[in-house]
């Protein structure tokens, strides 16, 4: 292959703005506005990489996306980008490109070799070896065979991608002449209008194929379309691919940037969508069709007046319609020495001056090894060629169309699947809907937003060829040589003749055995002349076939422009306590606890004894704990004591007001979903508590059964968690230090007993005080504004200095509520526990009204004696605690069998020995029995007891 | 991105929603509805394929209701408040 | 003819061009009457077939496919096989499917590329070492592979995980498989197909169910697009469309049908090497033996039969992907697709005798069906075959609901499936 570039011409280049770059190692000379692939060609590349499996020589084939053989690793300041398309990407001063696949060059390749054993790796050779001894022996191996290009491991993400939403009247896909003059006549209508193109530039044909619109030039009337639309406000995106058409008409837009910002995701919901999305040209099957310096008609054509670059000096044009003569009079005149080989009988009409045309004839075999040297032709006639132009019939680009569900037609005429039956809200336009001639693409785009119920008369287009007069042209079964389908995935006819002899007939079926269409490229040169021919060889229509499902995306699309800002805390937020930066003030050390950030611990040292040490304080003295991430949903309304009568397990509408009941909210399938205190402020006013990692799904379901059995004017609810704060204060002097916080409140065990509720005053604002103990001491939980809630709580420890206060992470709380035997719902309980699990067994079959979850703890599970239950164990004295996890065993029938697993483990500072919770089968009949607990395969032994390890008579709550 | 329309607060997206069920799946209530009818309510499903008639919850506004649409081509016809229809009591 | 597979065939049909090859399975015109029916040409169905035909000699049978075979949830899913699950029923169905997986190559002379890779399942917080060292003792008690796995063991086996102490999802460790991995999902239903139709099982695709024959309260055969098809034992294992062919039937399931997505980056040159799964973000993550990443994630939250691709929730995997990998930051997505699965309220299988009578379930295998498909299809061949269940499936009975014996993994363990 000898391409070249020319001293004039390229309307896409800029002359005064010469680059380089290196192709794999080499220097590669080029323009402003070459892509990687014009300045490959203009620089005489011939092989640009390496096919996927048989590592053949493989050049530019197109110019856009289609192309399937130009693939490379890019490197740029920016970093990495594997598989990059070279015929879609930019060159740009001082980039690194580097084939994929190739070793050391895509010249050079060292594993050309595999070519010669093709005959032994056919489609799908692998399902058929490597079964012994076994396949993971081989795999290393071909793994690293496989894969294109290379990942960086060393890549840091750098800016984050844009994500834009966007609505618009009319969303047009493809800004070539059908496109444009949708857009236009939706614009003129006064609608408002996203045009979207792929391209660099706008005009898809009209920038490289000759014709006038409106009397002026193409290439004219694309800037004036263009400039009209962007002057009235309407957006035009180019370098903007609309890859997926999803439900409801959400179309999916990837933008690049040439500034090296990283790609931009639009959402964009249209009330209408025009696609104009062209159609793209077919290889022409004969042997070694797949060699370098045979290229799409089309692209030469393109490389021709948008880069200066002329593809070859001595060049042979096969094809099959009219579409191949403007490219071969056009290479012609530029100084090639250009033969048509058509295969129709009468051949086309517009061969321009020094253009042979062999009419009737085919091109049956290209010789070469690393480019294209010439052809054989089907009469036997040789001819000498450095360059072979392609044109088999252009496939319309349907993806979009299709991903929306729309079912395709046949067209005998295009000989290609277009778009039937009208999708609402969807038109098409121009070559996808099979518009051959400039005038009819015009016409076809103005039509398509007529349809939406506008009307403007359509330009008037001329000079391009009126007709394709394209005749079948597919490959066929039994051919001599290689005739290659898929050039990415190496897929040849014979690989398709192989699926269809082993029954492979379904299209979709062909694609998965031969991995036809499933490359990088999804088979946009490929599907219909693979489905052609399986047609012929089973006997069937093309259209009976039919085709395999076109999903998104219509081309790869970065991840991290589907990921957008979605990264690192910004994906998935962590909640935020109020008093987080009192907290980090003290030491607290932070973790993540069901969503929220709490302190796990406080002071800078080591985390185990830090722990210990605030539990053993605790018990000693005083200890102050932020617990406001605890749920505090208000139920209000004259039902509302019915209602929470409903929603819980105990009975709660024998609660006074000014106290609180502790209980278990359970699933409808009677699993115990959560547990808290519901405290009744008045007749028709309840607080539930919750568990701080259950808040919205308990809110949820509240919504839910006051919606469907206690309606609006009944019950009201109000979730006011992230409102107010709650601050605890706990242990045997807890009393003396909210006494000292002046809040108006009587706190004596008469007026305030345990589980009872008052209002006091705190700096001018009202405050609830629960005593409520989650520790087994003496509690006042106190809650308040959240935003008030800083000079409480500096309060709190002001007046807890006297008493050598000990701040509460979440951690020692864990060690003080496990020494008192009380659980945590989701630890302690799993997604079977139904509370006569948990000891609470009165309301199952005491209570006379109906609530949540009710029937289900009265099926043959529910009634069963082989529960799980909570208990206590205790190991033996000087052992160290159980693993938490670590599972009760029991040999049955000589198998080990599960008895339940320890849910909580704990050394207990204040007891001096381990204590631990578990679920244990028939738990609570057992206490006494020592069982097996094994972890990690080691196996200790340890005592059921009760769950309380610590003052079971609850004096603490009183002292 | 599906649209679904909030009878209260208007078209918005999918992911405002959340799913809650079949529509006209009643709670039957007391200890003594046998096994079979409470596994029918608890676990048993038309499922179906093409119109299907469900209750929805709009999660910013907290309202459930009723909503059409075919669980194919997800084509949404309609939504309504609850009427008695979806109603247990 | 050439029947037999090795590369020994292979070179031999090399030589002669490939020309020799047969069909890989026969397409036989129904016939009017078989022993059994079997519903889906799916890995389940098709299993069904060859053990029928393989462990009971049963080979008069059809298997019926409505469109083509393997192109449900067998050909849509991220390939993974496993068995490290919590409760010893669940346990015993995965263990047995991971077993028969680990032969079935050779057994089937059809290489399905089962490759022990390794599964690592992360834990993100302390919390989730609890319950991670949980799961891997309760596997170990029922007998199967598990390790508790640190951090440094984590570095060790992915490195280019993003161990950077300001990620969203720090990792603390996690449970390793090492005797899990993945396996060619077409492959299975090929490697099935191939080996039924040699032992004589009738595959007949393009054939929908149209009815069921229903005489004397006993499911007595189908209606189909290619006529009437009798035989007085009839399973289904249509995965996603359950409840539409349960609804012909006259009953009920409980079953939701939900679209699981799952998508694939450009084919590049090796860099993970074993199955990452982390809970917390919903990502499974594994790179094929063809170079492209697989990615799969938590459900559609939406009910569907509709097997296509959205974005809001693939946008939310692929951010939790990108937390735990950023070097995949430099990919692109190349395909993205939906299969249909049947979600069932505990995640766990449905197998046994369906309310009509001579009909026998297989369903409800939620997002988890390619991994159980050896052992599917080894129970309902059993049930087919027997009309009474084997040990291993009588805890998946459809009574289990009434009875409120759910076998519920995700409530047990948090492990998603």
């Amino acid at each position: 292959m000898s391409a070249s570039r020319l001293t004039t011409g390229g309307s896409d280049i800029d002359r005064a703005r010469p680059l380089s770059f290196t192709f794999d190692g080499r220097r590669v000379e080029g323009f402003a506005g070459d892509t990687i692939a014009s300045a490959l060609l203009a620089s005489g590349q011939a092989v640009v990489g390496r096919s996927f499996k048989y590592h053949r020589p493989r050049g530019v084939w197109g110019s856009g996306v289609e192309d399937p053989n130009a693939l490379v690793d890019v490197e740029s300041a920016v970093g990495r980008v594997p598989n990059a398309r070279a015929t879609t990407v930019q060159a740009v001063e001082g980039i690194k490109v580097r084939s994929v696949n190739a070793s050391p060059t895509a010249e050079t390749d060292r594993n050309a070799v595999l070519d010669r054993f093709a005959r032994f790796l056919p489609a799908a050779f692998y399902y058929k070896t490597f079964m012994w001894p076994d396949w993971h022996l081989f795999e290393p191996r071909i793994r690293a065979m496989a894969g294109l290009g290379i990942v960086d491991s060393d890549w840091k993400p750098r800016q984050v991608s844009d994500q834009v939403n966007h609505h618009c009247d009319v969303l047009v896909v493809g800004a070539g002449p059908a496109g444009l003059a949708a857009a236009a006549s939706a614009a003129a209508a006064g609608h408002s209008v996203v045009l979207v193109d792929d391209r660099t530039h706008p005009g898809g044909s009209l920038r490289h194929r000759a014709g006038e619109v409106d009397g002026l030039d193409g290439k004219a009337w694309v800037e004036t379309v263009v400039a009209r639309l962007k002057s009235g406000g309407q957006l035009v995106l180019s370098d903007t691919t609309a890859f997926g058409l999803y439900d409801h008409n959400l179309v999916a837009l990837n933008q690049r940037h040439s500034d090296g910002r990283p790609d931009t995701l639009w959402r964009v919901r249209p009330r209408r969508i025009v696609l104009a999305t062209g159609a793209i040209e077919r290889p022409v099957p004969f042997a070694n069709n797949d060699l370098p310096g045979i290229l799409s008609a089309d692209a030469a054509l393109s490389y021709l007046r948008r880069h200066g670059v002329l593809v070859g000096r001595e060049i042979v044009v096969a094809t099959n319609n009219d579409s191949a003569y403007e490219p071969a009079s056009a290479l012609a005149a530029a100084g090639a020495s250009v033969t048509v080989v058509d295969c129709r009988r009468e051949g086309g009409a517009q061969a321009g001056t020094g253009v042979r045309v062999l009419a009737g004839r085919m091109v049956a075999v290209a010789r070469g090894r690393n480019a294209v040297q010439g052809v054989l032709l089907d009469d036997g006639t040789t001819l000498a060629a450095d360059c072979v132009l392609v044109s088999g019939g252009w496939t319309p680009t349907v993806h979009l169309f299709s991903q929306a569900k729309g079912k395709l037609a046949w067209n005998d005429q295009l000989a290609a699947f277009i778009p039937g039956e009208a999708i609402e809200g969807i038109g098409v336009a121009g070559a996808v809907a099979g518009a051959v001639s400039l005038s009819e693409a015009l016409a076809s785009g103005v039509a398509a937003v007529d349809a939406f119920g506008s009307s403007s008369p359509a330009p008037r287009g001329s000079g391009a060829e009126a007709t394709l007069g394209v005749v079948s042209l597919w490959p066929k079964p039994k051919a001599k040589g290689r005739v290659w389908i898929d050039y990415q995935s190496d897929v040849t006819a014979k690989d398709v003749e192989l699926a269809a002899r082993e029954n492979f007939v379904s299209v979709e079926h062909l694609k998965r055995y031969t991995t036809l269409g499933m490359a990088t490229d999804q088979g946009k040169t490929s599907n219909l002349n693979g489905l052609a021919l399986l047609a012929d060889i089973t006997g069937r229509g093309i259209p009976e076939v039919g085709t395999t499902t076109y999903r998104p995306p219509f081309t790869p699309v970065p991840f991290a422009s589907l990921v957008g800002s979605r990264r690192g805390s910004m994906h998935n937020p962590v909640r935020r306590l109020p008093l987080e930066a009192n907290h980090r003030a003290a030491g607290g050390v932070f973790q993540e606890y069901g969503g929220w950030l709490r302190p796990a611990y406080y002071g800078g040292g080591e985390a185990h004894a830090s722990i210990q040490e605030e539990a053993r304080r605790a018990r000693q003295s005083v200890a102050l704990f932020d617990g406001s991430t605890l749920g505090k949903i208000e139920v209000i309304g004259p039902r509302a004591a019915e209602f929470v009568d409903f929603i819980y397990y105990n009975t709660m509408s024998t609660l006074k007001p000014g106290h609180c009941r502790y209980g278990f909210m359970l699933s409808e399938n009677g699993v115990v979903f959560d547990d808290g205190v519901l405290v009744r402020l008045d007749e028709h006013r309840f607080i539930v508590s919750c568990s701080s990692s259950h808040v919205a799904a308990v809110h949820a379901r509240l919504e839910e059964w006051r919606q469907d059995r206690f309606g609006r004017d009944a019950v009201y609810i109000h979730n006011a968690t992230a409102q107010y704060a709650t601050l605890t204060v706990s242990g045997p002097n807890a009393r003396q230090v909210v006494e000292a916080l002046d809040l108006g409140a009587t706190l004596d065990d008469a007026s305030l007993p345990h589980m009872g509720v008052a209002v006091g005053r705190f700096a001018g604002n009202e405050v609830r005080i629960a005593r409520v103990s989650f520790t087994g001491d003496r509690s006042y939980e106190i809650s308040i504004r959240a935003d008030r809630a800083e000079v409480l709580w500096a309060r709190m420890q002001q007046e807890g200095r006297a008493f050598d206060a000990v701040l509460l992470g979440l951690e020692s709380l864990m060690i003080l509520r496990a020494e008192k035997g009380y659980i945590v719902i989701g630890k302690d309980t799993d997604g079977t526990t139904m509370p006569h699990d948990l000891g609470v067994a009165g309301p199952r079959t005491k209570r006379a009204s109906e609530f949540v979850g009710r029937r289900s703890l009265f099926t043959e599970a529910g009634n069963s004696t082989d529960r799980n239950q909570l208990v206590g164990l205790a190991v033996r004295e000087g052992e160290a605690p159980l693993a938490t996890g670590a599972y009760g065993v029991e040999k049955r029938e000589g198998r080990p069998k599960s008895i339940g697993f320890v849910t909580s483990s704990y050394q207990s500072p204040t007891l001096g020995r381990p204590v631990a919770l578990a679920l244990i089968e028939r738990g609570a009949a057992r206490h006494g029995e020592t069982i097996d607990i094994q972890h990690l395969g080691v196996v200790r032994q340890a005592t059921i007891v009760a769950p309380c390890a610590f003052d079971p008579e609850g004096r603490r709550l009183h002292a | 991105m599906q649209l679904f329309p909030c009878p209260f607060c208007g078209p918005r997206e999918e992911s405002e929603f959340h799913y809650g069920g079949e529509a006209g799946n009643l709670r039957p209530d007391g200890r003594d509805v046998t096994a079979e009818r409470w596994a029918g309510y608890l676990h048993m499903r038309d499922n179906p394929k093409g119109p299907t008639r469900e209750i929805w919850v709009h999660l910013t506004c907290g309202e459930f209701f009723a909503m059409s649409r075919d669980s194919v081509n997800h084509k949404v016809s309609g939504s309504s408040v609850l009427g008695e229809a979806e109603h247990g009591a | 003819m050439t029947r037999h597979y090795s590369a020994l065939s292979l070179f031999k049909e090399g030589l002669a061009g490939q020309t020799g090859w047969d069909k890989a399975w026969r397409s036989p015109e129904p016939k009017p009457r078989y022993d059994a029916i079997i519903i889906g040409g799916g890995g389940h169905g098709l299993a069904t077939a060859y053990y029928l035909a393989k462990n009971h000699g049963v080979t008069n049978v059809a298997l019926l496919e409505k469109g083509w075979i393997g192109g449900g949830n067998t050909g849509r899913n991220t390939t993974v096989v496993r068995s490290n699950y919590f409760y010893p029923e669940s346990a015993a169905i995965y263990g047995l499917a991971h077993s028969l997986y680990k032969t079935l190559s050779t057994d089937l002379n059809y290489n399905v590329m089962f490759s022990a890779r390794g599964i690592l399942t992360l834990a993100h917080s302390e919390a989730a070492m609890e319950t991670a060292a949980r799961s891997v003792n309760a596997i170990q008690v029922n007998g199967i592979d598990c390790e508790l796995f640190s951090i440094e063991d984590v570095r060790r086996v992915v490195p280019i995980y993003n161990f950077s102490p300001d990620t969203r999802f720090p990792v603390y460790g996690g449970t390793w498989q090492p005797s899990g991995g993945t396996a060619r999902h077409d492959a299975v239903a090929w490697g099935y197909a191939r080996a039924a139709s040699r032992l004589g099982v009738d595959i007949i695709q393009n054939c929908e169910i149209t009815d069921f024959i229903i005489e004397d309260g006993r499911c007595r055969g189908v209606v189909t697009s290619r006529g009437a098809i009798r035989a007085e034992r009839t399973g289904m294992a249509v995965a996603g469309h359950s409840s539409v062919l349960a609804a012909k039937a006259g009953f009920r399931l409980p079953v939701n049908s939900y679209a699981l997505q799952a998508c694939v980056s450009e084919p590049v040159k090796p860099i993970i090497d074993t199955v990452v799964i982390s809970p917390d973000t919903g990502v499974y993550v594994s790179q094929s033996d063809k170079g492209e990443l697989v990615i799969g994630g938590a459900l559609d939250r939406i009910p569907s039969y509709g097997q296509r691709g959205n974005l809001p929730v693939l946008e939310s995997v692929i951010a939790g992907m990108l937390d735990m990998f950023p070097v995949f930051g430099q990919l692109k997505m190349m395909r993205q697709w939906a299969g249909i699965v049947d979600v069932v309220p505990d995640s766990s299988p449905i197998i046994g005798e369906s309310p009509l009578p001579g009909l026998f379930l297989n369903c409800g295998w939620g997002t988890g069906g390619f991994k159980a498909i050896p052992a599917g299809g080894t129970l309902l061949a059993h049930l087919l075959a027997t009309g009474r269940h084997h040990d291993i499936s009588r805890p998946f009975d459809l009574d289990r609901f009434a009875r409120g014996r759910l076998v519920d993994e995700a409530a047990g363990s948090g492990i998603a499936h």
